[in-house]
């Protein structure tokens, strides 16, 4: 009995060395980036490369906030993102409550067809969509880059599914004798309920909308308007690239984020894994 | 009595056909602003698009009829062809890694016998909750073509000479096929870790009974079970390879329209659009990409739910 386990532990040391060494792969860009944003810019070439942080955190974020309106890009982003997830959750949840608790006719054909429209690529519709968005006057603001995102079938989907497995059908009957409007029952029976179905939701929305490029690159041209992406980009730019500056822009930008995550890292995996799975 | 007795049988009925109308309307209703959106910002810019592939335009002005004569520009041309050629290299290198890589980290976390499996899980994930840009800038300075840049000082362990990884023709692929591969890599094992999970643990004991060992229970059990989640990740990475542009442009910062070693199908049609001004080549480019993807999504679909999948369908 001791042999044999004995055995098997040592059967998982392979199986630790690759878990070890996929961790450290997955990590090494986060510490390397910090280790960058704290030395100065000619410390990405010295021999032996620089691997422990160095004093220079402040200068370097300084630098930042001296090329770029660091923080009005940050607000921007959370601004996008947040305005963009509300909007996608209230148009996703109320049509999946449609789907899922009224009979109309078509109803299957409408869901089909929001199915389809995941098939059509972002970019096909690039340049009308510019072009719309500059005749609207929405060029380089948060309200033209953010309409693309609403666009969102998955949410749907999701809500469907969520809405007709945890809200019961007798529940709606019941509201409707007490004379509910369906708008009340929406309000009031579906919206508590879906709580859970809207963090899910939430978290893959906002992570998209944060990490997006092209659409907000095409739009945002003037830097009050920048996201953090665009910003960021922007810092690539220079012909004489000042490296710690750039590092330290880019660890400043990610950090809320992981944070975020090391918080509601559950929450994040299960999202991820109940978007994609039930897709 | 007669009277009352009709009004009684009426007023539901009345009723119950108000409420259906009642379910119907509110039905489209809430279903209405998904599709009013999708056809403003959907619809009407992808049939739009279809129709300026076949105009000559600037931006300014009238536009011209042009026939297939921008699909032959496009075609004619070699840079989209080399374009073309970047994106499937890079979408291969970048992606095919990714999913195997994928199906071993998942199975490892899956074995009941690995402590922090949470730990692992939770930092091989990490890297997903990163901006492309993040990705590319960081990949950026990491792999800056200076001799004495952080990769090609780890290359230089291995007697390797130092690479330009910013214009050579393979170092700029490798580069950032590596960082799709990084950034998407542990997204992939967290879905086959859930698909892992779906499966019956009797199906292993039954496999076991029958004596199969731990690499034959693999490909003949884990793999075929796992078959849906690994249909969706290959169709998900290859419509996402298809469309690569941020992590590219940003590797390259101000140098990206210029050069061809990393140039993609996207970041061509931007290029035609934005910085040459020729919206109907653009357009033309943005329907051959979206026959390119329907096409190379669907074979690899068929592909992987082709006949191997039916052997192990228990």
């Amino acid at each position: 009995m001791a042999k044999t386990k004995q055995k098997r532990s040592l059967g998982l040391v392979p199986v630790y060395a690759v878990l070890i060494f996929a961790s450290l792969f997955s990590l090494f860009p986060f510490y390397w980036m910090f280790v960058m944003s704290t030395r100065p810019s000619e410390a990405y070439n010295s021999i032996p490369p620089a691997l422990i942080p160095g004093t220079k955190l402040v200068e370097n974020f300084q630098r930042v906030l001296d090329s770029i309106p660091f923080f009005q890009s940050m607000w921007n982003t959370v601004l996008l993102c947040t305005s963009v997830t509300l909007v996608v959750l209230f148009i996703s949840s109320l049509a999946g409550f449609a789907f899922a608790k009224f009979e109309f006719p078509g109803k299957n054909f409408f869901f089909v067809a929001i199915l389809l429209t995941m098939v059509i690529p972002p970019q096909l519709g690039l340049i009308p969509q510019y072009y719309l968005v500059s005749e609207l006057g929405w060029l380089d603001t948060l309200f033209g880059a953010g309409i693309l995102y609403l666009l969102n079938p998955l949410g749907i989907f999701l809500m469907r599914q969520y809405i007709s497995q945890s809200v019961p059908d007798e529940l709606i009957e019941a509201a409707k004798l007490d004379g509910c409007s369906n708008f009340r029952i929406y309000r009031s029976i579906v919206l508590p309920i879906v709580k859970p179905a809207f963090a899910t939701l939430g978290i893959i929305v906002f992570t998209l909308v944060w990490g997006e490029f092209l659409w907000q690159f095409t739009v945002l041209r003037s830097p009050e308007s920048y996201t953090l992406q665009v910003a960021l980009a922007s810092l690539n730019n220079a012909y004489n690239i000042d490296f710690g500056m750039l590092l330290s822009g880019v660890f400043w930008a990610t950090a809320p984020l992981i944070i975020i995550f090391l918080l509601f890292n559950k929450l994040f995996i299960s999202s991820i894994t109940e978007g994609s799975v039930k897709s | 009595m007669e009277l009352a007795r009709d009004q009684k049988t009426s007023i539901p009925k009345k009723k119950k056909r108000s409420e259906r109308q009642k379910d119907m309307l509110s039905g489209y209703l809430y279903i209405a602003p998904f599709f009013i959106i999708f056809a403003i910002i959907g619809l009407y810019p992808a049939l739009f698009s279809i129709y300026l592939a076949f105009q000559k335009w600037s931006g300014f002005g009238p536009m011209e009829f042009a026939g297939l004569n921008n699909f032959a520009i496009v075609l004619q041309d070699p840079l989209f062809w080399k374009s073309l050629y970047n994106t499937l290299i890079m979408g291969v290198l970048g992606t095919a890694p990714q999913l195997i890589v994928g199906i071993v980290l998942a199975y490892f976390l899956n074995m009941a016998a690995v402590k922090f499996s949470n730990f692992f899980r939770v930092t091989i994930f990490m890297p997903y909750i990163t901006s492309m840009v993040a990705v590319a800038l960081v990949f950026g300075v990491f792999f800056s073509s200076n001799e004495s840049s952080l990769a090609n000082f780890i290359i230089g362990w291995f007697g390797m000479d130092p690479v330009n990884w910013k214009t050579s023709e393979w170092g700029a692929k490798i580069a950032i096929s590596l960082m799709v591969f990084w950034r998407w890599v542990g997204y992939n094992t967290i879905i086959y870790l859930a698909g892992l999970q779906s499966i019956p643990k009797d199906l292993y004991e039954a496999a076991t009974i029958d004596g199969a060992n731990k690499i034959q229970q693999f490909f003949h059990v884990t793999i075929p079970l796992l078959k849906p989640f690994i249909v969706l990740t290959v169709f998900m990475s290859t419509v996402g390879a298809m469309q690569l542009f941020a992590e590219p442009t940003v590797f390259l910062g101000g140098q990206a329209f210029n050069r061809d070693e990393a140039m993609t199908v996207v970041m061509y049609l931007y290029r035609d659009a934005f910085n040459l001004n020729s919206f109907g080549t653009a357009s033309a480019t943005a329907v051959l990409l979206l026959i390119f993807i329907v096409a190379i999504a669907g074979l690899n679909t068929w592909l992987t739910s082709g006949k191997k999948a039916k052997r192990g369908r228990i």
